[in-house]
C-alpha cells in the first residue's frame, strides 16, 4: 500500500499584520498517511489541526520542508488542480460549502469544474448522491434540509470529483447527535466500500475512536500516534495536553485509581459494561 | 418573522411554459414587450390582451398571483392613468369643469398606457412564475455568451447571480437569529420615530455584513477545494438544448409582430 499525504519536516506560519511577527504553527512536523486508512486527527483548540488540513490539498503552502499528496508535491503549482482532485475537502459549516440552489447542481459543481462531459456527470452525480443517501433529495433547495443532511450532500459533491483521499475538517462539529451519526456513518462507508483514504479532524473522542488510527496533535507536533486503543489508554498524556479520553476509559481510569485493575482499551460502552461485570464477579 | 418572506415566486409545475427552454421564454419576453410598444390602436390591443391571457391559461398559473404582485405598483399605475387622463390635448373635448379639461384622446391615451404597463409586468410575472431562478440565470449566461468576446465576463456574472439567490434564506435566517439576538440584549426595533427606528438597525446590519464576510471567505476556499478556475474549460451538467416546442414558440412570436404591425396601420 502507498502513502496517501507524506508530511515532512512541515514548517508554517500565519503572517503577520504590517510589522508584528507571525505566529509560528508548525516547525517541524512529520506524518505520514497510508492510502486507504481512516486517520482521525486530534487535538485541542489552536494546536494546528486546521491549518495541517489547508495543506494537504494546496489552500496553505509550507513555509519549510514538504507535504506530498499521492507522489505530487503541493508547492508545484501545475499538479494544484490535479491534487484538488484527489483529496477532496469537506468543511464544518454544510452551509458555507454548498454553492448552488439544487442539490443536485451543487453535487455537479465539482465535475463541473473539471471539465468532464455532460452524461458522465449526470452519471457522477447520480452515484455520489446514492452513496451518501440523498438521492431522494437530488431536486431539493438545500437551506430546507438539516444540518446532517447538507453536510452529507456537501460530502458527495467531494465525492462525485472522486477523489482518493477526503479530508474532512470536523464536518460534525456544527451538527445534533443524529446529524453526526449519519455523517460518520457515511465516511466510514465510503472508507470500507470504496477504499478511500479518509483524514477525519475532530475533536470528539468517540469519533476518533471509529478510526484505525488516531494522531494527537499539541502545539505543532505530534504527541500520540497508534490505533485508538493505544492512544486512548495514555490517559494523564491525554489530560495533560487538555483532551480527555472516551467517557469509558475515563471510567476504567477513574475505577482504577480507588484501587482497581481494569484495562484501558475499552472504547465502546458494550464491551466496557462487559469487562466491569467480568470484574464484579471475580 | 424574516422567513415568511416569499422568495423568486417561482411555481413549479408541468405546463408547456413551464417546459419551454429558459432562452425561448427570455427571447419572446423581449418580443412581447415590443410587440406591446408597437400596438397602437384597440384591434392590437386586444389581440396583445388575447395573447397573454392565452399564455397564462396554459401556465395554469393562478390569475390571483398576478393580481397580488400587482398591488405595490398601483400608485404608480393611478398616477399615470391620471397624467395621461387630464394632460392630453386633443380635438374631442369631453369634460370641461373648473381648471379641469378631459378630452376623448386623453380618456383613450390614459387606457392605452395602463393596458401596455400592465400587460408588460404580467409578462414579465409569467416568466419568473414559470422558470426557476437557476434555470433563468442558466438562460441568461447562454444568451449573453456572445459578449464574451468583448470580454463582459457573463459567467462571472451568472455566478455571482446563483451564489446571491443561494445565500438569500441564509441571510435572511441570519439576520433572524440576530434581531433575536439583540432583541435577547434589551434593543427595541418597533417604537420610537422613524429616524430612532433607522438607528435601532445598526446593530442587525453591523454583524450581519461581518458574518457575511467571513461566509464568503469560506465558500471562495470550498469552491477553490472543488477546483474551481472561472468559467474557461468548464461543463455543464444540464445542458440547454431547443426542442420543438421552442420552436413552435418563436413561431408564434414571429407571427405576433407581423400581426401587430398588420392591425396597426389596418386596424381601429
Amino acid at each position: 500500500m502507498g502513502i496517501a499525504i507524506s508530511v515532512e519536516h512541515l514548517a508554517y506560519s500565519y503572517p503577520g499584520v504590517d510589522d508584528t511577527p507571525g505566529v509560528a504553527v508548525f516547525k517541524d512536523l512529520n506524518l505520514q498517511i497510508e492510502e486507504g486508512t481512516f486517520v482521525a486527527i486530534l487535538g485541542s483548540n489552536g494546536c494546528g489541526k486546521s491549518t495541517l488540513a489547508k495543506h494537504f490539498n494546496s489552500i496553505l503552502l509550507p513555509c519549510g520542508g514538504q507535504v506530498t499528496v499521492f507522489g505530487m508535491d503541493t508547492l508545484d503549482e501545475d499538479s494544484l488542480i490535479a491534487i484538488r482532485r484527489t483529496t477532496g475537502m469537506v468543511f464544518q459549516n454544510p452551509d458555507n460549502q454548498i454553492v448552488a440552489n439544487v442539490v443536485e447542481e451543487d453535487v455537479a459543481f465539482g465535475p463541473e469544474n473539471l471539465g468532464i462531459a455532460s452524461p458522465m456527470i449526470r452519471q457522477r452525480v447520480d452515484n455520489a448522491l446514492k452513496q451518501v443517501g440523498m438521492y431522494e433529495f437530488r431536486e431539493h433547495a438545500p437551506h430546507l434540509l438539516s444540518g446532517g443532511q447538507k453536510q452529507r450532500v456537501a460530502i458527495a459533491g467531494i465525492i462525485a470529483m472522486e477523489p482518493k483521499c477526503i479530508v474532512l475538517d470536523e464536518p460534525t462539529a456544527m451538527l445534533d447527535p443524529r446529524g453526526r451519526r449519519e455523517v460518520m456513518q457515511t465516511i466510514t462507508k465510503l472508507n470500507r466500500d470504496k477504499n478511500i483514504t479518509v483524514v477525519l479532524i475532530t475533536h470528539h473522542m468517540d469519533e476518533a475512536a471509529m478510526a484505525e488510527r488516531v494522531v494527537v496533535l499539541h502545539k505543532g507536533t505530534v504527541a500520540i500516534d497508534g490505533t485508538p486503543e493505544e492512544v486512548f489508554s495514555q490517559v494523564e498524556k491525554l489530560h495533560s495536553i487538555g483532551l480527555a479520553a472516551p467517557e469509558t476509559v475515563e471510567l476504567c481510569w477513574e475505577l482504577n485509581k480507588l484501587g482497581f485493575q481494569l484495562p484501558l482499551n475499552k472504547l465502546n460502552a458494550e464491551t466496557c459494561a462487559q469487562t466491569l461485570l467480568e470484574e464484579w464477579k471475580v | 418573522m424574516l422567513k415568511d418572506i416569499t422568495l423568486g415566486q417561482f411555481f413549479p409545475g408541468y405546463s408547456a411554459i413551464h417546459r419551454l427552454d429558459p432562452r425561448t421564454k427570455l427571447v419572446m419576453l423581449v418580443v412581447y414587450i415590443v410587440a406591446l410598444f408597437l400596438a397602437v390602436n384597440w384591434a392590437s390591443y386586444a389581440l396583445m390582451l388575447v395573447f397573454l391571457v392565452t399564455c397564462i391559461a396554459i401556465s395554469k398559473i393562478p390569475a390571483k398571483a398576478f393580481f397580488r404582485g400587482m398591488k405595490p405598483l398601483i400608485f404608480i399605475l393611478v398616477f399615470t392613468g391620471i397624467l395621461n387622463l387630464f394632460f392630453t390635448q386633443g380635438e374631442n373635448l369631453l369634460v370641461e369643469f373648473w381648471v379641469i379639461t378631459i378630452y376623448w384622446e386623453g380618456v383613450t391615451r390614459a387606457i392605452f398606457m395602463l393596458l401596455r404597463i400592465l400587460m408588460m409586468i404580467m409578462g414579465t410575472f409569467l416568466l419568473t412564475y414559470t422558470t426557476s431562478p437557476i434555470s433563468l440565470t442558466d438562460g441568461l449566461e447562454s444568451l449573453l455568451s456572445p459578449l464574451k468576446k468583448i470580454k463582459v465576463p457573463v459567467h462571472e456574472l451568472s455566478m455571482m447571480m446563483c451564489i446571491a439567490l443561494r445565500f438569500i434564506p441564509t441571510l435572511i435566517e441570519e439576520t433572524d437569529k440576530i434581531i433575536c439576538a439583540q432583541k435577547a440584549r434589551g434593543a427595541d426595533f418597533e417604537s420610537g420615530k422613524l429616524m430612532q427606528r433607522v438607528k435601532a438597525l445598526v446593530p442587525i446590519l453591523v454583524p450581519l455584513f461581518v458574518s457575511a464576510f467571513r461566509r464568503a471567505d469560506e465558500l471562495a476556499t470550498a469552491m477553490e477545494c472543488r477546483c474551481y478556475q472561472g468559467g474557461d474549460g468548464r461543463t455543464k451538467m444540464k445542458l440547454l438544448r431547443y426542442k420543438l416546442l421552442d420552436f413552435k414558440a418563436y413561431a408564434v412570436g414571429i407571427l405576433l409582430i407581423a400581426a401587430v404591425c398588420v392591425l396597426r396601420h389596418f386596424g381601429l
